[in-house]
Formats: C-alpha cells, sequence, structure tokens
C-alpha cells in the first residue's frame, strides 16, 4: 500500500444538502419509511435534553427509491458526510449512490475524533433495522419465510424462488410493520461487507475545488453589513477611550458603538467596539482609526519568561493530585541506572484558514444563525439564553467551515454578534480579522514535564516519575478535574514500571486555553516516547527492540497495565505488532549515510494502534524531514481515501507543531499578530508520507487526533540519532540543541 | 470613492469603490464573487490568490487602482471550457479536506503549469510555499500537481 489514494471503485452518488431541515418525524417525511438513531457524541452539549428529543439522526427511505440520512454533525474536512452513510449503506442493504446527507440544523458536537468512532454501531443497528424490516415486508408481500429472503443493493430477493422487489416498492408495507428493536437485529458478518474499506470520493470536494463551496465568511444576505470589534488586547484589561468619529469619517463606516463583553468570557467586565460598515475593508480600516486605548489588567505582567518560570517552579512545588502504584519512592528505589529531563511546550494557535465569523438575522422574533461551528446546538442554546428567547425561535445553519481544530467548539463572538444585530437592526456578518484570531484565541495551554526514570542492568523499568506542571483547560475552571482529562497519554503509557508515580500541579495564566487537534496527548506522548528513546539509550539498547521488550513484558504481565485516560486497555501485544510493521517498512536498522537518522515512536488512543519511524537529515544547521512512515490499526476502515487524509493531515498538522509553531506572551498580551510572526509548515517542509493500515477486526476506533501525536517524538528521536543530541524545547530549534 | 472599470473572468465590471480598497475584497464584498479567500490580509497566507495577466498574486495586497486594465480571472472563472486539468487533478487526488485555502492553492498551481507545463519538485516548492494550508494536505497537493502535468506519481 502506498499513501496515493485508490483509484475510487464505487461511483458514488451521495450528495450532500445543506438546505433547511426541520421536519424530523414520519409523518413530515411524506410517507417514507423513518428510522432514528442516537449519534450523539463524546462532546455532546451537557444541556441537551434528551428526553425531549430522543434521536439525533434520521433515515429516511422514500417510495422513489431514494434515501435521505439526516446527520447531526458538522463536516469539517475531515469527511464523514461520507464514511457515516457508508456504514449506513452497509448494513441496511442500501445502494450507496441512492443516498442524500442533510445536515440537521443545529447540529450537535463534533469532536474527539468521535463520529465514526460512535457512530458505528448506532448506524449498523439502524441499518439494520431497515433490513429486517424491508425483508419482512417482502415476506409479508410473499407469504413466505423471511429466513428465505436476502436483501441487497435496495432491493430483496427471495432466494428459492428469484422473485425481487425493490426497497422503493417496499416502503409503503414497511411502515405498517413495527420496527425491530435496535439491539435486538442481528448485524452482517464483517466478513461480507461489500462498501466498508474502500475507497470513496468525499462528495463536497467538487464544489471546494470550483471554488463553490460556501463558508462561513461566504454568507451574503440582503441588506447584510459587516463588522468588526475591537477587543481589549491585554488578558482581562479595560476599555479606556476611543474616538467614534474618527472612525465613522472613513467611508463606508455605518455604524460605531461599544458593547459589553460576554459574560461568559475571560474578560467579562470591559467592553469593546463595534465598527459596522458596507463592506469587511471599510469595517476594518474604521477599527484602525479608533485611535483606542486599553488599560492592562492583573495579568499586565505575564510574559512567556515568567510563565516559564512559573512552570518550572510546578516542577517542585507542592503536587496537586497523584497517580501511584508504589508504597516507596520511585526517584530513590535502587536502580542501576537513572536520568532525569525535562520537556517544555508552549501554547499554540488553532490558526484554522477561515478565521472566526457568524451571520446573525433578527426578525419577528427569531433568530437565524449561519455558523461555520463543531457545535450548532451549543450555539443554538447559548443564542437563545443571550436573547432571552426560546431555542425553537433559534435556527443555527451549519456551514462549511474552514478548519476547526477544536477551536471552533463555543465562541464569544456568538455574543458580539448579537449584540450588534440587536442594535443595527439588519443582517450582520461578524468577521474577525486574522490579528483578532491570534490574539483572541483559546490556545493549546503550556506545559512542562519533568521525567525521571531508572532502568536495571537488563533494562527494564525499576521506576517511571512524571510531573506535570501545566496550564490546563479544565483547570481554568476546576483544577480538580485536569487530572482525568488532561493527562491521556502521561497516565496511560504503555510501559510496565516497577515503581510509577504521576503528578500533577496547574499554572495559572492569563491566557485562555482551549482544546487544539489531540487535546493533551500531543505533548503528553511526545514527552513518555521521547524519554523512553532516552532509556533505551542509557541502557545502550536499540529503541525499537527496548520499546518491544518492555511491552512484551506488559503483555506477559497484564496487572502491570495502567489504563488509559478513556478507560480503554490497550493491548500491548497489538502495539508490538505494529512496531515490528513500521520497522520492517522502514527499513530499520539499515544504514542511512552521514548526518541522518531515524526515530521511532508508537502510540494507543481512541481504541487506535499507531507506529512511525520518521527520517531526517541535519546539515548545516538545517533540519529536513525527508520521510514519514507511518502504520495505523484502527480497527476497522471505513473509507479508505477519508481515513488516508485524516492520518496524512495529522502528521503534517503535528509536524507543523513541533517546528515552527509557538505563541509567545509580552506585557500581559500575545505577541503574535498574523502568519508573519506565526508561520505553520509550508510546501516545501512537507515530506514524503507512507502509510500503511492495518485492520484488527475491532469497530472502528478514532482517526482524527490520534496520528497527531506520534511525529514530534519520532522526529525529535530521529534528530538524536542523527547528531546525537536531544531536543526538548517545543517547537524544536537546532540551535537550541542541548547534550 | 470612484468609478472604476475592472475585467474579470472575461467580464467587465463597474465598481464604484475607494481606488485603495485591495482586490480581495472588491471581489469578495462589493462583487459577491466569494470563492477568493480572506485568510491573513498581509500576503502570507495565499488564500487569496488570483491571477493578474497569468500571474498569481495576492489580491489582499493588491489595490483596487492597480488592477484597472489588467486581467483579472479568479477561481470561479479558471474553468472556461470545463475543468482545466489542475481542478480535475485535485479531485482525481482527493485533496481538499476543510477547503478554504484550495481555491489560493489552485490558482497558484495553476499559474505555475502555465508558466512550466513539467515544473520539477523545487518548482513545485518555489510556486506553493506561499500557499498554507491548515488541513496540511500538502502530500496531495504535491501529488495532484503532478497529476495535472500528465506524469504519474510514485
Amino acid at each position: 500500500m502506498s499513501t496515493k489514494p485508490s483509484p475510487a471503485p464505487v461511483k458514488s452518488g451521495v450528495a450532500i444538502s445543506r438546505r433547511t431541515f426541520f421536519a424530523t418525524s414520519a409523518a413530515a417525511a411524506g410517507g417514507a419509511l423513518v428510522v432514528g438513531l442516537t449519534l450523539r457524541g463524546r462532546f455532546h452539549h451537557s444541556s441537551s435534553d434528551a428526553s425531549q428529543d430522543p434521536f439525533d439522526a434520521w433515515i429516511h427511505i422514500h417510495a422513489d427509491g431514494q434515501t435521505q440520512l439526516v446527520l447531526n454533525k458538522s463536516e469539517m474536512g475531515q469527511g464523514v458526510f461520507t464514511a457515516l452513510p457508508m456504514i449506513l449503506a452497509e448494513e441496511a442493504e442500501i445502494d450507496f449512490s441512492r443516498i442524500t446527507v442533510i445536515q440537521a440544523d443545529n447540529a450537535d458536537g463534533t469532536g474527539g475524533s468521535g463520529s465514526v468512532w460512535g457512530g458505528y454501531t448506532p448506524l449498523r443497528q439502524a441499518g439494520a433495522q431497515v433490513r429486517e424490516t424491508m425483508i419482512a415486508a417482502a415476506a409479508r408481500r410473499w407469504h413466505v419465510a423471511a429466513a428465505e429472503c436476502r436483501a441487497h443493493n435496495s432491493q430483496v430477493t427471495h432466494t428459492p424462488s428469484g422473485r425481487t422487489l425493490s426497497y422503493a416498492a417496499l416502503v409503503k408495507d414497511a411502515r405498517r410493520l413495527p420496527l425491530p428493536a435496535p439491539h435486538r437485529v442481528s448485524l452482517k458478518d464483517p466478513k461480507d461487507f461489500t462498501l466498508l474499506g474502500r475507497s470513496i470520493p468525499h462528495l463536497d470536494i467538487p464544489d471546494k475545488v470550483k471554488g463553490t463551496a460556501r463558508f462561513g465568511l461566504d454568507v451574503r444576505l440582503p441588506g447584510m453589513v459587516y463588522a468588526v470589534v475591537a477587543q481589549c488586547p491585554y488578558f482581562r484589561g479595560d476599555l479606556l477611550r476611543f474616538d467614534a468619529a474618527r472612525a465613522k469619517a472613513i467611508p463606508g463606516v455605518l455604524e460605531v458603538f461599544d458593547i459589553p463583553t460576554d459574560p461568559d468570557s475571560a474578560n467579562k467586565n470591559t467592553r469593546e467596539v463595534a465598527v459596522v460598515a458596507n463592506n469587511t475593508w471599510a469595517a476594518i480600516q474604521g477599527r484602525n482609526a479608533l485611535a483606542i486605548e486599553w488599560k492592562p489588567g492583573q495579568y499586565h505582567d505575564e510574559s512567556t519568561e515568567s510563565l516559564t518560570a512559573q512552570l518550572r517552579a510546578g516542577l517542585d512545588a507542592q503536587e496537586y493530585w497523584n497517580f501511584t502504584n508504589t508504597a516507596l519512592n520511585p526517584d530513590t528505589v535502587l536502580a542501576a541506572r537513572r536520568i532525569e529531563s525535562v520537556y517544555e511546550f508552549p501554547f499554540l494557535a488553532h490558526a484554522t484558514m477561515e478565521p472566526m465569523n457568524i451571520t446573525v438575522r433578527l426578525e419577528g422574533g427569531r433568530c437565524e444563525i449561519w455558523s461555520p461551528t463543531q457545535t450548532g446546538r451549543g450555539t443554538q442554546e447559548n443564542v437563545a439564553k443571550i436573547l432571552g428567547i426560546d431555542k425553537r425561535d433559534v435556527t443555527v445553519q451549519v456551514t462549511f467551515m474552514g478548519g476547526g481544530f477544536g477551536r471552533r467548539f463555543g465562541s464569544t463572538f456568538d455574543h458580539q454578534a448579537l449584540q450588534i444585530a440587536r442594535r443595527v437592526q439588519r443582517p450582520v456578518q461578524l468577521v474577525w480579522t486574522r490579528e483578532d484570531d491570534f490574539t483572541h484565541d483559546r490556545y493549546r495551554p503550556a506545559c512542562m514535564h519533568r521525567l525521571r526514570g531508572g532502568i536495571d542492568k537488563e533494562g527494564n523499568l525499576v521506576s517511571w516519575t512524571d510531573r506535570i506542571a501545566d496550564t490546563t483547560i479544565i483547570g481554568q475552571r476546576d483544577p480538580k478535574q485536569a487530572q482525568a482529562f488532561e493527562l491521556g497519554g502521561a497516565l496511560g503509557m504503555p510501559y510496565p514500571a516497577q515503581h510509577f508515580r504521576i503528578s500533577y500541579v496547574p499554572v495559572d495564566s492569563g491566557v485562555t486555553r482551549g482544546a487544539w487537534r489531540g487535546v493533551e496527548i500531543s505533548f503528553n506522548v511526545l514527552s513518555v516516547e521521547c524519554f523512553i528513546d532516552e532509556l533505551a539509550h542509557l541502557a545502550g539498547q536499540d529503541p525499537y527492540l527496548f520499546r518491544r521488550r518492555l511491552l512484551e513484558n506488559a503483555a506477559a504481565h497484564p496487572s502491570a497495565f495502567r489504563s488509559n485516560y478513556d478507560g480503554t486497555l490497550a493491548d500491548p501485544t497489538r502495539t508490538i505488532q505494529m512496531l515490528d510493521l513500521v520497522t520492517e517498512k522502514a527499513g530499520w536498522g539499515e544504514p542511512l549515510g552521514p548526518n541522518r537518522g531515524r526515530g521511532i515512536a508508537c502510540f494507543f488512543s481512541k481504541t487506535t494502534y499507531l507506529a512511525q519511524v520518521a527520517e531526517v537529515a541535519v546539515k548545516n544547521g538545517n533540519l529536513r524531514v525527508d520521510r514519514v512512515i507511518t502504520v495505523v490499526d484502527p480497527g476497522r476502515v471505513i473509507n479508505m481515501n477519508g481515513i488516508r487524509a485524516q492520518i496524512e493531515g495529522a502528521i503534517l498538522m503535528g509536524l507543523s507543531a513541533t517546528l515552527k509553531e509557538r505563541i509567545t506572551v509580552k506585557n500581559g498580551m500575545i505577541e503574535q499578530q498574523n502568519f508573519d510572526s506565526y508561520d505553520l509548515l509550508r510546501m516545501p517542509d512537507a515530506p514524503q508520507l507512507e502509510t500503511y493500515l492495518v485492520e484488527g477486526g475491532r469497530p472502528p476506533g478514532g482517526i482524527g487526533e490520534p496520528p497527531l501525536a506520534l511525529i514530534g517524538p519520532s522526529v525529535g528521536n530521529a534528530i538524536f540519532a542523527a547528531t546525537g543530541k536531544r531536543l526538548r524545547k517545543l517547537p524544536f530549534q537546532l540551535d537550541e540543541m542541548s547534550s | 470613492m470612484a468609478r472604476l472599470a475592472l475585467e474579470i473572468n472575461g467580464r467587465q465590471q463597474t465598481i464604484d469603490a475607494d481606488p485603495e480598497m485591495p482586490l480581495l475584497w472588491v471581489v469578495r464584498d462589493l462583487l459577491n464573487m466569494t470563492g477568493t479567500k480572506y485568510g491573513c490580509g498581509i500576503g502570507f497566507c495565499g488564500a487569496c490568490t488570483v491571477h493578474i495577466d497569468g500571474a498569481a498574486i495576492r489580491s489582499c495586497q493588491t489595490t483596487l487602482a492597480t488592477a484597472v486594465g489588467k486581467r483579472i480571472v479568479t477561481i470561479e472563472g479558471l474553468a472556461t471550457n470545463g475543468l482545466p486539468p489542475v481542478q480535475e487533478a485535485w479531485i482525481a487526488e482527493q485533496v481538499p479536506q476543510c477547503g478554504y485555502c484550495q481555491p489560493g492553492q489552485i490558482m497558484s498551481a495553476a499559474a505555475l503549469l502555465a508558466q512550466k507545463p513539467h515544473p520539477t519538485d523545487a518548482d513545485i516548492d518555489d510556486a506553493m510555499s506561499g500557499n498554507l494550508c491548515r488541513c496540511a494536505t500538502y502530500f496531495r497537493i504535491r501529488n495532484a500537481i503532478r497529476r495535472a502535468t500528465g506524469e504519474t506519481h510514485p
């Protein structure tokens, strides 16, 4: 297998419709057979009322042969609008080319790599409900036993006689039959799958190639005006003064006024200034003319240096929480050799290519929202609360979004846009400029890991301690919860240590933190997989064989496992299979020549197993990543095209974080304003990717995030192999090499 | 404000606007041609790339005044007689994920291919290094450019 997408063997006619969809009842579906199901993921909005609204996805089988799958999910390029109908088509025996995906209004939380992972079983059960009902309807029509009938390609066949009836012809009868309960249906044997695992083109791609796909910023309404907001650059600062007249003098500027900040935001006690104009550029010009002045707040002297000092102090501070498997102090038990290392991670920006935006129309007591959001339902509820109206009077149309990566979970711009729309009494599009985006993001937390490890003469892990000082996400509200959500990859470290201890100290900061693709795994796994590499070299052993031997120990002594944060146990023998395959594909151990090196890393997350080898060249102070070989066992592949795209993108986004990205703080403000000071990975830096998929036969796991976690450690370990120098501060910079 | 005539995608357009207004906002907000994207406003991301007299340029850094009298092509005007090979290749290689940067990527690639029908890897690096993709679809972008040249890629 190579990473190029295989030619698509199946002509897909799936169309994605984004038209408003209110109807969910059978009556409204106009004589169709309707099956409801629940796909609520790990991140569904907590206030969603499941009792009032038991289903969030619906299948409509129409008498004209068409099927609609109404999904309560956001498509942000991850391919769920192709993968999810594939699961339905496979189990329901529906002709895939006759399924249309309709995005429901107020789509529910989409993230956490959860759409396929969480949707696989519910969609299969609902598909089997459709198939069994169609077979029952046909059997009654023919007065034969259902067991003598088979369904395939939207058609039921009576096997002994060869008679057939299409699903379309059976809809009327099927509607009168009771649906079997979802947990009572019999699911297909995966060996009989004919669609899952194939490479299917994503249906949104032609529109995205022609430039006709409508993103949030592309919404145009009659009479719409454009707004930007001048927002306080200081963490918890305050508005002092601004000159509205100067801004209003800019041609095209219509109104200038101050609005209260979102009471749910970190900077809730100040005001900001809205500039409304008849085009975006005039609004930006108007904002530039405001001569606005701000007052620093309680974090006025926060800087990257002060935060680094706080994080470093956290490494020795009184711990907030710990987990250990030993009554002894692991740092003082008898070990042949021991080392200590500190890994440092900066804040990161999401930098989605489409800046934040939202379009609002208030009319006749109703509110219509067009928003590129990962949480349509959360937006709906938030908007209803802000406006003090019933949520049924709020409609959120989720547009295509120019990147999510966790950034589009909740927002402060909903509040801003509603204040502005109320004032101007016209439809308004609120545009955050790139500068707003960089300075008012919800950043990936900055943190430090201090790892201490001890080995015996054979290279067994006698001790492992991991002290994490972290500006956590959850910890902004409740530090007590952080260990449950933000130690993934560190707490579930796969290598058995006789004496294991992990502890955590939350560090305060004025910087607002949020979920960034992979959330905690990207930095926790780097610490673990680089430090295990350090221990391998300390033991004088090959880093692949060292890992392999420790995992064999784990397989032989299952009680040594610690559960991963999501409660799923990793099987060390599968991780070993991944390591064996990736080293074979990479030619591990074959000479590479001078100034070049290979690094290895492995990981288990969201029931997906992965291993990776990176090849780097370090010459004249320049680092180049030449080739990245990745093996992934997601359990089962749904769409080969989509899963490869997710893996390739996650690897390269992870490489961008590894080599390029860093948000810094000065005088209580974010320093980076735009891509001139916060660069991302670009074409010349993108290595050759080779990706191999293995289907372990389990239900499919999460895929959007796990592959992002390996590239940092595999590159860091490769740099060590090439140079003998260990980099421990992110982003990796050759001039910061320490021994 | 001034009344200016522009040639966009082979059509003459008359625009009442400040001559200093960037072409990006002229096409997006005044002409409602939203295929050209706003990404940074400082010429560092390439999302706003259009062709002016055949060259790939950043429309956020080009004023309306300087675009007058020139031949402007946006993503909406790239396909004149069916999809050109570069867009066909983008679909065949299944390049876009979120898709937001792709009009700019395609405009840069189309200009490259018009100038160098058989670009080397270094040519591709040079021509495409001004276009950011946060989904990091670079691997498939390179394959699509090679496919558009008629060459098979490894």
